[in-house]
Formats: structure tokens, sequence, C-alpha cells
């Protein structure tokens, strides 16, 4: 993967390997809340303006795009370009794609999280592609002396449509690239598209199966040593001794130090063991005796953190959103229930644990790495290091999953400060058991929903969500503000249909750090919101389908439902086999998932089939979409079903997949993805469909057996 | 400390390197190819899986002293081009999301293949299960050796 230093010309035609002239055109972003602009390379250099440049084209008809977005599964590598080439009339071979630097200033917000690759700048991507393709054809039509509305482009063409005259793009990116950039441009309509929602195979696959894809751990620099840090086994332990004698002695250990890593903003000690290669470093840290200071903080387990959650949960919360009055309906209701649900703890787990590579000298910091925010860790280690922002860079290698860890900027701050303090290039390695005890975890949540049924509806709804809120754990952070994600995952009709409800939350306080896990809050709110409404359609005697559709007014969610009914085959399940389904909501886009499950001639639950339909709106490449459901569906399984983080004597207990039981290939049943067609606004791909799952088959379960799951995860074996 | 001369992807390599050593850090950090992967570094994920005279083995968990003399594979040495069948099934199927723990992935399913040329999906479970991916690209996993085998055996008519 090459990477894009700063957007000068010479530095892109150098890096893109263009020959000659170009046309390159991208957007200039100005002030937080004004229109960006669209603009030539060559004006933007004029005006001493640094340029949100994106797509360039060389005389030899060579585009070459600049993808602001990390790669870490979820096919932006992929998606960009295919935007691009759609609007621009070119083929996908044609484009040659180059990735970003970290660079806020120029980019805006780079963070991969949010699903927000496609839905955040596919208009902008859109008009990029479609401005430069009315340049070129405006180039021709001034070339032949014609009308350019007489002439169209095609597979890096233009063509004069009454003479057939042809000329390239190559030919024509000199004279396209004096003119004006329109400043209107009309776009296609989605029926007309060649290319866009086309399952167009990923340009990165073939990299990735002949171990050519350059991760961070694959990444060396030249004179590079090899870091491994011994950090607090207890999240906030501060280093009382080091005892390095006996590292020092093990071959190829060079340095034994203290540094420090930078958890949202709170400073947590380690002692990194440096080292000629990977495993020497290990050696080293073996051999290494530190002693902790761990007086400082309660050192919470498992059951404690469950059973103040449990408690708290049942007095007031930080109410976020309400309409009417939900005590008062649920009094007055005849038919009421009254639930309690639990999640896990979780930990991302990306098949590659964390890494980063840092260079600091003393007037700059390179930093390469599995990386979701680099404009973050820019700002982040300018600040730290006293360095201009410009004087960081910070180098996006594919990720090997990120799923929200990777997102922050704790490693690579970590790497700065051992490469600042010993002066050398250093990849700082973190073990699978670093990776899976010092967190931050999906936080653990319990849920008391409570609400009723008037005339066959839901009357009132209400959530008490108590859990860590990952938004306060900076210090100084104002921890009586409500979480605005209490009610993330219920879908948006509900709030109109539901005439009383409540949400918010409880917040709990705990050293174990918490975060961002594919999905966020709706990961475990569906859960909990999408069992209760199937237990509320219980108490009303209600199909579960049919319940759900008599609350979603809106045609968009109705299309949705009427969809999963039909694809599952929902009306003629049959007696011997339980069905549970769930309607989720997030990052813009809505899922539903039907399960299918039976019993095993041993008595044993198996889950025959899945079933889901995503609307996401306006979208790119619908096997890409496929792959990400399909993913998101595993990845719940497993949070559902087999792993789970606990604390003993605050200590993560599980540090190893030996204990942190993964979903594996036997497990995993067959999955059935649909893709809602429609003209709706782009929404997010890469986790929209994790939330769903749990609930629909947990409900499957219920129809089953009659048995109601209300904590995870649970073992299928013994439902 | 002590020299090994390793046989790589039919390519002699004479390292340094402490007896205890893992054949996945000698692969990675001496001789350099790091299409293989440490994902655990207690043979649990099978990341790291390379073939020693064919056969797949957890090279995080073997020290080199014990690779010497015999024949390592990595996924560079399946083929470089991606001409090799399973290779193609892979891309054919759109497998690799991140693409971590895919080259673990496709060590398996050749040696798989090489001795089982029509797979049951029993026989897959059985070959595969050692391998987590935390993407969830399972199914496609499963399917891309079905179409590995198809080409595999056109391949063989053919010739």
């Amino acid at each position: 993967m090459e990477t894009q230093k700063n957007l000068t010309r010479r530095n892109f035609i150098r890096l893109s390997g263009m020959t000659g002239a170009a046309l390159t055109l991208g957007y200039y972003m100005p002030a937080v809340g004004k229109e960006s602009e669209l603009m030539k390379m060559e004006a933007a250099e004029r005006l001493g303006i640094e340029l949100n440049a994106w797509i360039s084209i060389d005389t030899s008809g060579k585009v070459t795009i600049v993808n602001h977005r990390a790669e870490m599964g979820q096919g932006s590598y992929q998606s960009v370009p295919q935007i691009i080439a759609e609007e621009l009339e070119v083929d996908l071979n044609q484009v040659n794609i180059v990735s970003a630097l970290g660079n806020q200033k120029v980019y805006g917000s780079q963070v991969t999280g949010g699903s927000s690759t496609v839905r955040g700048s596919y208009k902008k991507l859109l008009r990029l592609g479609a401005s430069a393709r009315e340049m070129l054809i405006e180039a021709a039509a001034k070339k032949w002396g014609v009308s350019a509305s007489d002439c169209y482009a095609e597979n890096g063409n233009v063509i004069h449509r009454a003479s057939g005259k042809k000329l390239s793009y190559g030919e024509l990116v000199q004279d396209a690239s004096k003119l004006e950039p329109p400043k209107e441009v009309a776009l296609k309509n989605p029926r007309d598209y060649k290319i866009l929602r086309k399952p167009l195979p990923r340009q990165d696959t073939p990299l990735k199966t002949n171990g050519k894809a350059v991760f961070g751990l694959d990444k060396k620099l030249p004179g590079m040593l090899y870091a491994v840090v011994e950090r607090s086994p207890r999240f906030e332990g501060k280093v009382k001794s080091i005892d390095d004698s006996q590292a020092l002695k093990v071959p190829g250990v060079r340095h034994v130090l203290k540094v420090n890593r930078d958890v949202f903003s709170n400073m947590r000690e380690g002692v990194a063991v440096v080292a000629d290669n990977t495993w020497a470093a290990m050696q080293g840290r073996k051999a290494l005796k530190v002693e902790w200071d761990d007086s400082a903080f309660p050192h919470h387990s498992t059951e404690q953190l469950y059973n103040t959650m449990r408690e708290k949960v049942k007095g007031d919360m930080i109410s976020f959103r309400t309409k009417g009055n939900t005590a008062n309906a649920f009094a007055k209701a005849e038919k009421k229930l009254e639930a309690l649900y639990e999640t896990p703890y979780e930990s991302h787990s990306c098949m590659e644990p964390l890494n980063c590579i840092a260079n600091v000298t003393a007037d700059a910091c390179e930093i390469w790495g599995p990386i979701q925010g680099p404009d973050w860790i820019q700002s982040n280690l300018s600040k730290h290091l006293n360095l201009p922002m410009e004087k960081v860079s910070v180098n996006m290698t594919f990720l090997g999953g990120g799923f929200g860890r990777k997102a922050f900027t704790d490693y690579p701050y970590e790497a700065a400060m051992i490469s600042k303090e010993i002066k050398a290039p250093i990849q700082v390695v973190w073990t699978r058991e670093d990776d899976m005890t010092a967190g931050p975890y999906r936080p653990g949540m319990v849920y008391q929903c409570k609400g009723s049924i008037a005339d066959g509806r839901m009357s009132s709804f209400e959530a008490k969500v108590a859990g860590q809120n990952m938004d306060t754990q900076n210090p100084g952070a104002d921890k009586s503000v409500y979480n605005d994600s209490a009610s993330e995952g219920f879908l948006e009709p509900y709030f109109n249909s539901i005439s009383h409800y409540s949400f918010g939350d409880v917040p709990l306080e705990s050293p174990v750090p918490v975060m961002w896990w594919r999905s966020v809050y709706a990961s475990t709110n569906g859960f909990a919101f999408e069992s209760f409404i199937d237990e509320l359609a219980q108490q009303a005697g209600k199909d579960p389908m049919d319940f759900r559709r008599q609350h979603l007014g809106n045609p968009r969610y109705q299309d949705l439902l009427n969809k999963l009914e039909e694809v599952s085959d929902w009306k003629s399940r049959g007696k011997n086999s339980g069905y549970g389904v769930a309607i989720t909501e997030c990052f813009s886009s809505i899922v539903g998932e039907v399960v299918k499950v039976s019993k095993n001639a041993d008595g044993k639950l198996k889950i025959d089939k899945v079933w889901a339909v995503m609307d996401c709106g306006w979208y790119v490449n619908p096997d890409i979409i496929k792959a990400q459901v399909e993913g998101s569906i595993v990845m719940a399984l497993g949070a559902a079903t087999k792993h789970e983080t606990h604390f003993t004597d605050g200590k993560a207990v599980e540090k190893n997949f030996d204990t942190y039981k993964m979903p594996r290939i036997a497990d995993i049943p067959e999955i059935e993805v649909h893709v809602m067609d429609n003209d709706e606004k782009a929404g997010g791909v890469g986790e929209p469909g994790l939330p769903p799952f749990t609930p629909a088959l947990t409900n499957a379960i219920f129809d089953l057996t009659g048995n109601r799951i209300r904590k995870l995860p649970f073992n299928l074996d013994t439902v | 400390m002590a020299t090994y001369t390793l046989k790589i992807n039919n390519k002699n390599h004479t390292v340094d390197a402490d007896p205890k050593t893992p054949l996945l850090w000698v692969i990675r950090d001496i001789v350099g190819l790091t299409g293989t992967k440490y994902g655990c570094g207690i043979a649990q994920c099978g990341a790291c899986t390379v073939h020693l005279n064919g056969n797949p083995v957890r090279s995080c968990s073997l020290p080199v002293s014990t690779a010497e003399n015999k024949e390592i594979t990595t996924v560079e040495g399946i083929s470089e081009d991606n001409s090799h069948p399973v290779q193609q099934a892979w891309i054919a199927e759109q497998v690799p999301q991140c693409g971590y723990c895919q080259s673990g992935q496709i060590m398996a399913a050749t040696a798989l293949l090489k001795r089982n040329s029509n797979p049951s999906d029993k026989d897959i479970d059985a070959a595969m299960q050692g391998h987590i991916c935390r993407c969830g690209t399972y199914p496609r996993i499963r399917k891309a050796i079905k179409t590995a085998s198809r080409l595999m055996s056109q391949k063989a008519s053919s010739n």
C-alpha cells in the first residue's frame, strides 16, 4: 500500500507514477460549517490552500485516487474508486488508489468509525468524478468545435455522438486542466449505473491471498528495533520498582525503560523491553520483574460490576429521550411486563494484535501502523511531542481488523514515547495477551425494560441502561450528562407509534476502560430492545412480525419487513423449528434478520439459517455489503454464545483464544443476505448488520423452546 | 544462539537464532517473509500456519531447531502470482475482508485439498476448525474450498 505524502502536484505525480500534465481535482474544505468547494490543484496552489485532492488523471489516461479512509476489511479500498469510476466513466482497472496520510486539515475527519466511509463522502465523490468528466467533455467539444451536449463520455473516452469522433482522456487532460470546474453538475440516475451497485471484486483481494498485503506488523523501517511492553495488569497500576538485571542479559535485548500510555488522557504505566527482534523482546520481558502500586483504585470483579449495575438500574436514570408519561401509562395498563437483560464486557480481539511503529527525531515524528484514526493521532502527538501538525506524519497500513479498537491513540502514543527516549525507530508489538487484557472493552450492560400493551399495541416503553459511559472517561468529564446513545438501535418509527416512552442511563464508574466495539451501543441495546418487543408481542398475543409491522408506519420500514417475511418464508414456518425476528437501525441503516433454529437428534440446539435484509439506502457494492453482514452476524454469534471478558480482583481473566473462545467454521449457519434497492441516503454498512442477530436468535429459541434468554453469553449446547 | 539452514519455499536461508525461537519469528523477523502472521502465540488461531514437509503446522509454537532439514512452505510459496487454484478460488469467492488470517486459512486449505481432493462439509470443518477469522469469512472459506476442489479437478482432467 502506497502512502500519500503531502498533496503538491510534484508529490502526486511521483507517487502515482503519472506522466506529464494532469487534471487534478479535489475539494477544499473551508472552516467548519461552510460548504466545501471543488477546485483544481493549480488554483489551490495559487491561493496557497491545501487541497483535499482526491483524483488526478494523467496524459496516459490513468486515474489516481487518494483514499482517505483506513482499509480494515470493510472495503473502502474498493468502494471509493467504484464511486469515482462511475461518474468519471472509466473502467475500474484504469483507477489506481493511493492511501492518504493522516492530515486533518486536508481531509477533515479521517476516522474510520461509525460506518461512515461511504455515507460521509459519497456525494462529494460522485460530484468529483462527474465534474472531471464534464471538463473532459468540454475540452473535446472545444477541440472539435461542437457543442458539449452533443458529446458523451464512455470508458475513458469522449465521443462525438453524430460523427463518432473519439478522443481519450489522456489526450484531453492538458486542455481540460485549463478549464474551470463546472459550478453545477448533473449526477446519474442510480438505474443507469454501470459500475456502482455491481458486485465487482475488491482490488485488495489478490494482495491478501499471497502474503503481499502489508499490515502494521509487516512494516519494517531501516534500523528499526522491536519493543514489548509489560503493562500494569490492573488498569491504573503505577510502577513501584523495576528489576531489569535478568532482562538485560537476554541476547538481543538493548533497553528497558518505563513508558506511559495515554488512555483517554489518563496516563497508564508500563515497562518497555527493546530488542533486536520480537522474540528477544518477548523473552526479555519474561525475565523482567516489575512491582506495581495498585492502591489508588478499586479492583473490580465481574460479580461486583454486575451487582452494582443491577442495583443502580433500580434507581433514577439520567433521562435522554422521553415522550408522554411512561410511569402513568404503565401503571394504568392491563397488560404489562418488566424484564432485565444483561450483556457482557467484550474484547475486540482483532486478528492482528495492536502494534505501531514510531520514529521520533528532534524535529519530526513518523508513525506507521494499523490505524483507524490517523488525524486524531496526528493532533495527539503534535500536542505531546510539541511538534507542529505537519511534522507528525501518520501512515496507515492495512489493518488486520479494527472494530473500533484501532481508532484510538494510546498505542501510537506509547510507541512514540519509546522511540523518543531511545532515539531509534521502534515497533511496539502487543502480544495477544496484552491485546486482550488491556482493554478498552465493550462495556457490560444491564437493561431494565418496562412496557405495556393497550388495544393490542405498545402503549408504553421504558428502557433504563446501566453501564459505563464511553464518553465520560476523560478527567474532568461531566458525569451528570446523559448518554445520548441510550436509545441507539431502536427503530425511528417506534418513537412515533408509541405514545409514552422513556430512555436513559444510569452510569457506572470503574477503572476498566471501555470503548466502541463494532456497532457500539446498538450491539447491546439491540438485544434488550428487540427481545423486549418480542416479549410484548407475546403478551399481546400477536405474531412477532405482525406486531412490529403494526408499529412501523413508515413505508421504508414496511418494505424491509415485507422483504424479510418473504425471503424467510416466515408465514409457512413449521412447528418443528423456532423462528425469531429482530430489526434494528444504526448509522443510518436498517437491518432485519430472521433466525431459524431446531434441535438435533441428540437434543442439542442448532442454528439452521439466518436471513438478513439490509437497507443502507444508496450503496456501492452489494457483495461487500453481503460480506459485511455475514461478518457482523458471525461476530454477534461469538458475543452471544462464545466469549466474554471477566474480571477478577481488578484484572481481566481471559487472556487468549484458549479461554476467550471464538466462533469457528463449524459453528456458522447458512447466511442469506438481501440488499434493499431504493433512493434513500447512504447509510453505514460495516456495523448495522450486527445488532439484530442476537435478539433474532434468542427470539427463535423462545419460539422453539419457550425458554427466554435474557443474559449473554449463553451456551447453545445447554439451551 | 545457533546457526540453522532453513529451506523455505525451495530456497536455503542461513539464520542465527536461539534454538527455542519459534519458527514464526525467524520467518518474519530474520528471513523477512511477512505473509505468515502472528495471532495468538499458543497455536489457537492458525494465523501462523506453514507447511512442514507438506503438513500444516503452527509456526508460533514450533522451535526453529526442529525445522531444520525439512521442507518449509509459507503462503509466499503457494504461488507469488496467485496462480494456485486455492488462491484463485479465494479471489473468485471474494473471501478476505481484513485478510490477516487468510494466509493461515489458505495454508490449511491447500493441505486439506492435497490429501482430499473432494472434501465434504465435515472434512472442511475438521481441517479448518483450528483457524479463527474475526471478520467472519467462514461461509466464503467453505465455498472457496469447494471451488478450489472443482478448479483442481478441472486442471487434472485437462492435463
